[in-house]
C-alpha cells in the first residue's frame, strides 16, 4: 500500500479513537470543565500532562534543530524537561492542596487583590496566545503535508476538530483524550527512532546506539565531529553559543515551563496532594522518554544526510531529496557548476528562505534567484529532519504514515489544552470572579464554551495568517512565563511575609522587561524600530535566555518592595501554612 | 503551640532540607556537569559520548526523573511520620 493511504487508515482510526473519548467523557458541571472533576489518576494525568505539554514542535521540530545545533541543542533537552522537577518540588504539591482551578486564582486570593489576579489573567492571555498561534500554523502544516491539502485548508480542519473535543468535554474530555494521544505520539515517535539505530548501530535502543559504534569500527559521534570538521562546521559535540547564553536559556526554558499556566493547571485534576507530586514524576517519565530519544534521532539522521548528499551527483540523488525540493523545503544551487552538491558551513542563501524561480537548471534542479556566494550550496528546511528521517532510512511505508498520526496528535493535544486555559481565564477568573460573580454554574459552563469557541478562532486566524513575529515570539513565550507567574507563586509559598504589593510590582516590572528586551533585541517594532544586533546584548544574554535575568529582577523588587510595605493579613499567612501541609486538600472547589 | 501546629512547622523544616539537598543535585548535573564543567568533563569518556555531553543530552534528564521519584517516596515517608498522610 502506498504511504498515502497508510496515512489515511492511521489518522482516520486514530481520529475516531479520539472522537470515541470525547463523546464518553462529557463534562456536566463546571468543576468537570474546568479540572475534570478532580478525579484523574496520576497515571492518567501523567501521560495527558506528557501530551499536553509535547507540542508539534517537540515532536516535529526538536531533533531536527538539535541535528543542526549540536550541543547548542541541549538548551531544549535540559531546560524542557528539568522544569518537571521545579514543578514537583516546588509548585505542584501546595497549589493542589490550596486546591482551587487556575494559577490567576492562586495569585489573586494570596495576595488578596483583585488587581493582582486581574495582572495574572492578563500575563496568562499573552503568554497562552503566543503559544497557541504556533500550534495551530503546526496543525496546519501537518495536515498540508501528508493530506495533500492547503495547508489553510489543513488549519481549518485542525481548528474544527480541536473544537468539537474541547467544546464538549472541557478538560475531562480533553484529559482522557489527551491519554490516547500520548499513546500514538510516542509510538509513532519510537518506532523509526528503533529501526534507524538498528540499521546505523546495530543497537535497537536510541539512547545506546548514539554512543555506540558504526561499521568500520569507529564511534558514531566521533565520525560525525571528524564529519563535521572536514566540512568546516564547528564539531558536533561542541557547539558555539557562549557558556554563559546556554546557561541563561536553559534556565529561563526551565523556569518558563515550570510557570506556564497549561502546564500548572494539569496539577489541579488529582484527588490529593500526593497524587500531584507522583504525576508529576510520571509526566517527566513519559515525557524523558521522547526526549532522550530525539538527541539520538539528531546524531543519526544528521550522519544520514551529510553522508547521503555531500559531494554526490545531483543525478543520482534519491528520491526523497527531489520530493522535499518540490515542496520547497530543500533548495541546491550548483554554483560550481560541477553537478556535485558541495555541503560545508556557510549559509547558501542570502535571506532566510529560499526564492525559486519557475525554471529548471541543467541537472533538473529547481532554480533558485538568492543564492549566496558563499561555497555551500545546500539549503535544508529543519523542521524535514524528523518527518524525512523516515525515508531517508528507507523504512516502511507504515511507518512513514504513523509519523504523520503522531505529528497530529502532538499538534492537537497541546492545541486543546491551551485553548482550554484561555478559556478559563476568560469565563472563570474574568466573568466569574471579577465581571458577574452572581453568574450561575449553568451560566459560567456556557461562558466557558463560547469563550472556548472565539479562542478557536482567533489562534486559527493566527494560523491562517501568521503575523511574521508568531514563530519569534513562541520561544519567548517561556521567557514571558519566568519572568512573570513563577516568582510570584514561588515566593506565594515559600516566604510568608509576601505581600501583594511585593507580588504586583515585580510582576509588572518583570514581563514588561521582558516585552521591551524581546523588542528590542528580537522582533523590532513594527515600521519603527529594527531588532538591535548580537553585539549590544546585555552581558551577552540572547532574548530567548533573558527570561532568567527578569525573573531575578521580579525577585528582587518583590521582596525589596513587600519589606518596604505592611506585612499581610493574618488569614492570609494562615492560608500559607495550610498549604504547606498535605493533608486535607479535599476537592478542588469554587469557593 | 499545638500539637498540629508543632508538627507542622518539624514537617517544614524537614520538607526544606530534602528540598535544599534535591535541588543542588538538580543543579550540579544540569548546570554544573551539562554546561559549566563540560570542557573539564569531556576528556572522559562514556563509551561513545564525550562525558560532559552526555550530562548535557542524556544524563542530566535520567537523574531529573530520579530525582523526582526519590522526592516523592521522602515526602510520603515524611506525611506519614507527622499524621500528615491520607
Amino acid at each position: 500500500m502506498s504511504v498515502q493511504t497508510w496515512t489515511w487508515i492511521l489518522v482516520g482510526i486514530t481520529f475516531a479513537l479520539y472522537f470515541g473519548i470525547a463523546i464518553w467523557a462529557r463534562a456536566g458541571s463546571t468543576k468537570e470543565f474546568y479540572v475534570a472533576g478532580g478525579g484523574v489518576s496520576p497515571l492518567a494525568n501523567g501521560m495527558a500532562t506528557a501530551a499536553d505539554w509535547m507540542s508539534a514542535a517537540s515532536f516535529i521540530s526538536m531533533a531536527g534543530l538539535i541535528s543542526f545545533m549540536g550541543y547548542d541543542g541541549s538548551v531544549f533537552l535540559m531546560g524542557w524537561t528539568g522544569g518537571y522537577v521545579l514543578l514537583a518540588l516546588l509548585l505542584a504539591p501546595y497549589l493542589r492542596k490550596f486546591g482551587k482551578f487556575t494559577v490567576p486564582d492562586f495569585i489573586g486570593d494570596r495576595y488578596y487583590s483583585n488587581t493582582a489576579r486581574t495582572v495574572a489573567v492578563i500575563c496568562a492571555l499573552i503568554v497562552s496566545f503566543t503559544y497557541v498561534a504556533g500550534q495551530m500554523r503546526g496543525v496546519g502544516i501537518v495536515f498540508s503535508q501528508f493530506l495533500q491539502v492547503d495547508i489553510n485548508v489543513g488549519v481549518i480542519i485542525g481548528m474544527t476538530v480541536v473544537l468539537i473535543f474541547a467544546f464538549l468535554g472541557g478538560m475531562k474530555g480533553i484529559t482522557y483524550t489527551q491519554v490516547a494521544q500520548y499513546c500514538v505520539l510516542i509510538f509513532a515517535f519510537m518506532v523509526p527512532a528503533f529501526f534507524i539505530s538498528m540499521q546505523m548501530t546495530g543497537n535497537i535502543i536510541p539512547q545506546i546506539g548514539m554512543g555506540g559504534k558504526v561499521e568500520g569500527g569507529a564511534f558514531l559521534l566521533d565520525k560525525l565531529d571528524t564529519l563535521h570538521t572536514q566540512l568546516g562546521f564547528n564539531e558536533y559535540t561542541s557547539g558555539t553559543k557562549s557558556t554563559w547564553d546556554v546557561f541563561a536559556i536553559t534556565l529561563a526554558l526551565m523556569v518558563g515551563t515550570a510557570g506556564l499556566p497549561h502546564v500548572i493547571v494539569r496539577f489541579f485534576t488529582v484527588p490529593k496532594v500526593k497524587d500531584a507530586r507522583k504525576s508529576a514524576g510520571l509526566a517527566l517519565l513519559f515525557i524523558a522518554i521522547l526526549y532522550t530519544t530525539a538527541p539520538a534521532i539528531a546524531v543519526f539522521s544528521r550522519t544520514n544526510l551529510i553522508e547521503t548528499v555531500s559531494n554526490k551527483d545531483y543525478q543520482e540523488i534519491p528520491a526523497w531529496f527531489k520530493n522535499w525540493e518540490d515542496t520547497g523545503l530543500i533548495a541546491w544551487a550548483d554554483k560550481n557548476g560541477d553537478g556535485k552538491i558541495q555541503y560545508v558551513a556557510g549559509s547558501a542563501l542570502d535571506g532566510k528562505k529560499p526564492e525559486f524561480t519557475e525554471a529548471r537548471g541543467v541537472n533538473g534542479e529547481r532554480l533558485i534567484s538568492n543564492a549566496s556566494t558563499a561555497t555551500n550550496e545546500l539549503y535544508v528546511d529543519r523542521d524535514i529532519m524528523v518527518l524525512a528521517n523516515p525515508e531517508i532510512a528507507k523504512l516502511p511505508n507504515w511507518v512513514i504514515a504513523l509519523v504523520a498520526a503522531g505529528g497530529l496528535a502532538a499538534a492537537l493535544s497541546t492545541a486543546a489544552g491551551l485553548l482550554l486555559v484561555i478559556s478559563t481565564s476568560i469565563s472563570h477568573d474574568l466573568i466569574k470572579k471579577q465581571l458577574k460573580p452572581t453568574i450561575s454554574e449553568k451560566g459560567e459552563l456556557l461562558a466557558a464554551r463560547i469563550s472556548i469557541f472565539v479562542a478557536i478562532i482567533i489562534a486559527g486566524l493566527f494560523g491562517i495568517y501568521p503575523p511574521g513575529f508568531v514563530a519569534a515570539v513562541v520561544a519567548l513565550a517561556f521567557g514571558l512565563a519566568a519572568a512573570s507567574f513563577f516568582p510570584a507563586i514561588i515566593l506565594g509559598i515559600f516566604d510568608k511575609r509576601m505581600n501583594k504589593e511585593g507580588a504586583i510590582a515585580g510582576m509588572i516590572v518583570g514581563i514588561v522587561l521582558m516585552l521591551c528586551y524581546m523588542i528590542r533585541y528580537k522582533t523590532g517594532l513594527i515600521w519603527v524600530l529594527d531588532p538591535l544586533p548580537k553585539s549590544e546584548w546585555w552581558f551577552g544574554t540572547s532574548p530567548e535566555g533573558f527570561g532568567t535575568i527578569a525573573m531575578i529582577v521580579n525577585v528582587v523588587v518583590s521582596v525589596v518592595v513587600s519589606r518596604c510595605t505592611a506585612a499581610p493579613p493574618e488569614e492570609v499567612q494562615e492560608l500559607v501554612e495550610n498549604i504547606r501541609i498535605p493533608s486535607g486538600a479535599g476537592e478542588a472547589s469554587n469557593h | 503551640m499545638s500539637d498540629q501546629k508543632k508538627h507542622a512547622k518539624a514537617y517544614w523544616k524537614e520538607n526544606l532540607k530534602y528540598l535544599i539537598i534535591l535541588l543542588a543535585i538538580w543543579f550540579i548535573v544540569s548546570y554544573g556537569c551539562g554546561i559549566l564543567f563540560r570542557e573539564e568533563l569531556n576528556q572522559f569518556r562514556l563509551g561513545g559520548f564525550k562525558l560532559g555531553f552526555w550530562f548535557a543530552q542524556q544524563g542530566s534528564i535520567y537523574v531529573f526523573v530520579i530525582l523526582i521519584f526519590v522526592y516523592v517516596r521522602l515526602m510520603n515517608k515524611l506525611d506519614k511520620k507527622y499524621g500528615f498522610d491520607e
